[in-house]
C-alpha cells in the first residue's frame, strides 16, 4: 500500500515539475534581481547606522525632490534602531525645512520644522505631482515592502527557512543600477526609460543617480552601486522602523517557547506514563 | 455526559454559587472528568489550537480596533500608525495578520483530519455541518479583515469578490450595489466591512460553543473509528488531553512565532503596502493563500455564473459529506483504497492552491480544470462508490485492543 | 496504579511546578503588550512636546489661552493692581495655601502661567470674572484669584502650574 502511494506521489511531483518547466513565460515576467548582503537580514540583523545616514542624505538631496515620505517624522530620525541621529541633530534637520501652518489669524503661513512634523511632500497632491513629473512618483514610506519579485518553487519554500525578507531592497538596489540602453528590437514608448529589472522593462522614472552626485563624509565610495545600496537600506528602515526591536523580542520569545515546549513535553510524558 | 454532575466543590462559597449556577459542574464534566479516547494522536490537538487562535484573533483584533480608523482617507495611514507609533503596535498587527493565516492552516488540518478518520459520519453529522458553518464564517471574516487595510490588494480583492454576485441572473447588479452602498467599492463598503468584521468572530465563537456541545454529545472520534466500549478505552480529559493539547499548542506557537517575528510579510502580498488606488489595477489580483484553491476553481470554469456556482459549491459540498460517503467503516486506517484517493484529494487541493497564483491561461487552466474535476469527483463519484466496492481491513475489537496491538 | 516512591514524587512535582511557573511567566509577559498599547503612542507623545510662546503681543491685564498636551494654559499678563491683590493676603486663610511668589518665576512676577482646568471636576473657568478678579468656573461656582488660587467654591486645589521656563523676557517654553 505504502509503495503504491509513494509511486503515485512521485509521478505527480514529476508531472508538476515538467509542467512548471514547460509553461511559457508571461508577458510581464520579471528578471530576478541579484541578492545583496544586508546588515539587517537574518534573525540577528540590525540596521547599519552609517548606511542609513548616507541613505538619508541621498533621499534628502535627490529623491525628496519628487517623492514624498509622508509617514516619517523628523523625530523618527532619532529613534532607537534607526539612523542614530541625536535629538539635537534631528531638531536641526527639522529646522531646515519650511512647514506649512496657519497663523493666529487663520491665514496660511510657513514656520520652521519641529521633531513632531512629518517630512513635507514636494507636491501638494498626486495630480500636482503627475503634472510636474509625468507619472505621480509613489510615496516612499512603505516602498521597500511594496516591491518584491516572485521566486519559483522550491526557492520560495527555502526562503521561509532562511528568513529571506529583503526582496524589496534587493529589487530597489537592482532597479537603480538597472538602467541601460534597450536591446535591439525592443520598442520603448515615448517618455519611457529602459530598466532591466522593472517588470516590462519600461519605467517612467529617469535614472535618478549618477556617480559622484552625492558627497559622502565617511569616505564610502560615491558610486551608483553604493548609492543604490544605501538608499535601499534607508527605504527599508523607513518602511520597517521596528525591525531591530522585532528581531530582539523574537529571539526572547523563541527561547521562551522552546524551553516551555520542552517542559510541556516532559510533563506530558510524565502524565501519560500512568496510562501506558 | 447527560444528567447532573457528580462535581462537589470543597469551598463553601463555591458550593453556594454552584447551587445557583452550576458552571463549575459544567466545566468539570466537560473538560476535567470528560472521558476521552486514550488513543488520540496529535491531529486531535488542533481543536484546542483553533480555540486558542480564535481567542488570539479576537483579543488582538479588539486592541487593534482601538487604533484603526475605518475611512478610505485614513485607513491605510492608521494601520501604518499602529505599526510605527502605537506601543507594540507592530507586534499586535503582525500577530493578527499572521494569526489569521495560522487560524486557516489549523482549520485545514482539522478538516483533513475529520475527512481521513470519518469524524463526519453518524452520529457526528451535525457536528461536521456546524464546522462547515464556522469555516464559512471564517472565510467571510478573513476576507473583510483583509479589505480593512485598504491597500491595493484590499481594494481590488473587494471589487472582484463583490462583483461575483453580479453573476446572479436578474437581481445580481442590484445586490452588488446594495453590498457596495455606492457605485463602486468605497467608503460605505469599508465601513460596513469593519462593522461586520468586528461582529462575525463573536458569531464564530457562538457556533464554536454549539460545535463543542455537539462533540460532547457524541464523544470524540478516534483513529480506529470505533466507539469506546468500556472505561479501559478512555481517560479523563484533564490531565491527559489537557497536557497533550498544551504541548501541541506550544509547538504550534513556535511555528507561529517564526512567522510573526522573522518572516512577518512572507504570506502577504507586497502590493498591499501600496495605498488603494481605484484608477490602477495591480498586475495580478491574488487572494491570501487560504483562498487560493477556491480562486483556482472559480477561474477554471469559463462561464461567469457557473464559475461562481462552482466556487460556492466547492465549499457547500462539504456539508453533504456525511451522506456522500457510504462506507460503514469510519477510519481511513482500515480503508486502503480510500486512503489513496484521500491523499490525491489533498494533493489536488494543494495543486489548486498553487494554480490560484498563476494566470488562468495555457497549461495552467487545463491543470486547474483537471484538478477541479477531481475535487468534485472525489465527493460525488469516488466516495459514494467506495463505500459499496471497497474491501476494508478488519477492525480491531476495541480501542484498548488496538493500542495493545500497536505495542506488540 | 503502581506505587510511586517519594523521590519520584518530588521529581515529578518539580517538573509540574517548573512548567506551571514558566507558563505563568509567559501569560504575564503576553499581557504586557496588550496593556502597554493603551498608553499614549509615539505620535501623541511627540505632539506633547514643549511649546514656545511669544509674550510680547500680550497686553497689560490680558489673559490668553494656548494649548499644551491638549490642555488649555492661561497666560496672564498681570497689572500692578492685580499683582498687589495677589500679594496682600493672609496665606493661611486660603483653602490651598500658597504665596504669590511660589506661583510665579522670580523676576517675572507679572506673568502667571497656569493650567486652565478647574481642580474640582475639570471645566474651563472663565477669565476676568468672579469676586477675586481672577477666574470663575460656571459649572459649580468655584472662584480663583489673580494668582490662580482657589478662594471660594467646591474646588479643593489652586489651578495647577505647568512646567515652564523663561527663555527670554518675552518668550516662555511650556513643557
Amino acid at each position: 500500500m505504502a509503495m503504491n502511494m509513494q509511486r503515485t506521489i512521485f509521478t505527480l511531483v514529476l508531472a508538476c515539475s515538467l509542467v512548471a518547466l514547460a509553461t511559457p513565460a508571461s508577458a510581464e515576467e520579471q528578471v530576478s534581481p541579484p541578492r545583496q548582503k544586508w546588515s539587517f537580514a537574518g534573525p540577528f540583523g540590525k540596521y547599519d547606522e552609517a548606511q542609513l545616514q548616507r541613505g538619508f542624505k541621498i533621499f534628502r538631496e535627490v529623491c525628496s525632490n519628487c517623492h514624498s515620505m509622508d509617514m516619517l517624522t523628523f523625530g523618527n530620525l532619532a529613534d532607537a534602531g534607526g539612523p542614530g541621529f541625536s535629538e539635537a541633530q534631528a531638531e536641526a534637520v527639522a529646522a531646515e525645512y519650511k512647514i506649512k501652518d496657519i497663523d493666529d489669524k487663520g491665514q496660511p503661513t510657513e514656520r520652521a520644522g519641529r521633531l513632531a512634523d512629518h517630512i513635507p511632500a514636494p507636491f501638494a497632491n498626486a495630480l500636482a505631482a503627475a503634472a510636474a513629473t509625468g507619472v505621480a512618483p509613489p510615496d516612499m514610506s512603505t516602498l521597500a515592502k511594496a516591491r518584491s519579485y516572485s521566486r519559483c518553487f522550491p526557492w520560495f519554500v527555502f526562503d521561509a527557512f532562511t528568513q529571506y525578507q529583503e526582496q524589496g531592497p534587493d529589487y530597489i538596489a537592482a532597479y537603480i543600477n538597472g538602467y541601460k540602453d534597450p536591446p535591439s528590437g525592443f520598442v520603448l514608448p515615448q517618455g519611457g526609460h529602459y530598466n532591466e529589472y522593472f517588470p516590462g522593462h519600461n519605467t517612467a522614472m529617469p535614472p535618478p543617480l549618477q556617480d559622484g552626485q552625492v558627497t559622502y563624509d565617511d569616505g564610502s565610495p560615491q558610486t551608483v552601486q553604493q548609492y543604490s545600496k544605501d538608499v535601499a537600506a534607508f527605504l527599508m528602515w523607513a518602511a520597517e522602523p521596528k525591525l531591530v526591536e522585532r528581531k530582539r523580542v523574537g529571539f526572547q520569545v523563541m527561547i521562551f517557547l522552546i524551553v516551555f515546549a520542552g517542559l510541556l513535553y516532559f510533563t506530558k510524558k510524565k502524565v501519560w506514563s500512568a496510562v501506558h | 455526559m447527560s444528567g447532573p454532575s457528580t462535581y462537589q466543590p470543597t469551598n463553601r462559597a463555591m458550593r453556594w454559587f454552584e447551587k445557583r449556577l452550576p458552571i463549575g459542574g459544567l466545566i468539570h464534566s466537560s473538560f476535567v472528568a470528560y472521558p476521552t479516547p486514550r488513543n488520540l494522536n496529535y491531529w486531535w490537538t488542533f481543536g484546542g489550537i483553533l480555540s486558542f487562535m480564535l481567542g488570539v484573533q479576537i483579543i488582538t483584533g479588539i486592541v487593534l480596533a482601538m487604533h484603526y480608523t475605518p475611512h478610505v482617507d485614513m485607513a491605510f495611514r492608521s494601520v501604518e500608525a499602529i505599526m510605527r507609533d502605537v506601543n507594540y503596535g507592530w507586534l499586535l498587527r503582525y500577530l493578527h495578520a499572521n494569526g489569521a493565516a495560522m487560524f486557516f492552516l489549523a482549520v485545514y488540518i482539522h478538516m483533513f483530519r475529520g475527512m481521513y478518520y470519518g469524524s463526519y459520519k453518524e452520529p457526528r453529522e451535525v457536528l461536521w455541518i456546524l464546522g462547515v458553518i464556522i469555516y464559512l464564517l471564517m472565510m467571510a471574516t478573513g476576507f473583510m479583515g483583509y479589505v480593512l487595510v485598504w491597500g491595493q490588494m484590499s481594494f481590488w480583492a473587494a471589487t472582484v469578490i463583490t462583483n461575483l454576485f453580479s453573476a446572479i441572473p436578474g437581481v445580481g447588479d442590484t445586490i452588488v450595489t446594495w453590498l457596495w452602498g455606492g457605485y463602486a467599492v468605497g467608503n460605505p463598503t469599508l465601513n460596513r466591512f469593519y462593522s461586520l468584521h468586528y461582529l462575525l468572530p463573536f458569531a464564530i465563537a457562538g457556533v464554536v460553543v454549539l460545535h463543542v456541545w455537539a462533540l460532547h454529545v457524541a464523544g470524540q472520534n478516534n483513529p480506529t473509528g470505533i466507539d469506546p466500549k468500556s472505561d479501559k478505552d478512555t481517560v479523563p480529559f484533564t490531565p491527559y488531553a489537557t497536557i497533550k493539547d498544551a504541548f501541541g499548542l506550544s509547538c504550534f506557537l513556535i511555528f507561529f512565532a517564526w512567522f510573526v517575528f522573522y518572516i512577518p510579510n512572507y504570506l502577504g502580498h507586497a502590493d498591499n503596502y501600496i495605498p488603494a488606488n481605484p484608477a490602477v489595477t495591480p498586475a495580478e489580483i491574488v487572494p491570501e493563500w487560504y483562498y487560493l484553491p477556491f480562486y483556482a476553481i472559480l477561474r477554471s470554469i469559463p462561464n461567469k455564473l457557473l464559475g461562481v456556482c462552482a466556487l460556492f459549491g466547492s465549499i457547500g459540498i462539504l456539508a453533504f459529506l456525511p451522506w456522500l460517503d457510504t462506507s460503514p467503516v469510519k477510519s481511513g486506517r482500515y480503508r486502503p483504497l480510500f486512503r489513496q484517493f484521500f491523499w490525491l484529494f489533498v494533493i489536488a487541493c494543494v495543486g489548486l492552491g498553487w494554480l490560484g497564483t498563476k494566470q488562468p491561461e495555457g497549461v495552467y487552466v487545463i491543470a486547474a480544470r483537471i484538478l477541479t474535476f477531481y475535487y468534485f469527483a472525489f465527493f460525488l463519484i469516488v466516495l459514494p462508490l467506495l463505500g459499496i466496492f471497497e474491501k476494508t481491513k478488519p477492525l480491531p475489537n476495541s480501542i484498548s485492543d488496538s493500542v495493545l496491538d500497536a505495542k506488540a | 496504579m503502581t506505587t510511586v516512591s517519594s523521590a519520584e514524587h518530588s521529581r515529578r512535582d518539580f517538573l509540574y511546578i517548573a512548567t506551571g511557573a514558566i507558563g505563568a511567566v509567559g501569560a504575564a509577559a503576553a499581557l504586557v503588550p496588550l496593556i502597554a498599547q493603551m498608553n499614549p503612542d509615539a505620535s501623541t507623545i511627540a505632539a506633547g512636546a514643549p511649546v514656545e510662546i511669544d509674550l510680547a503681543p500680550i497686553a497689560d491685564g490680558q489673559i490668553i489661552k494656548v494649548f499644551w498636551r491638549s490642555k488649555p494654559i492661561f497666560i496672564f499678563h498681570r497689572t500692578k493692581k492685580e499683582i498687589d491683590e495677589a500679594k496682600n493676603i493672609d496665606v493661611n486663610s486660603l483653602p490651598d495655601p500658597a504665596t504669590d511668589a511660589e506661583r510665579t518665576k522670580p523676576g517675572h512676577e507679572q506673568w502667571l502661567v497656569v493650567i486652565g482646568i478647574c481642580t474640582h471636576l475639570g471645566c474651563i473657568p472663565l477669565a476676568h470674572q468672579g469676586e477675586y478678579d481672577g477666574w470663575f468656573c460656571p459649572c459649580h461656582g468655584s472662584q480663583y484669584d489673580t494668582a490662580g488660587r482657589i478662594r471660594k467654591g467646591p474646588a479643593p486645589k489652586n489651578l495647577v502650574l505647568p512646567p515652564y521656563a523663561f527663555l527670554s523676557d518675552t518668550k516662555i517654553r511650556i513643557g
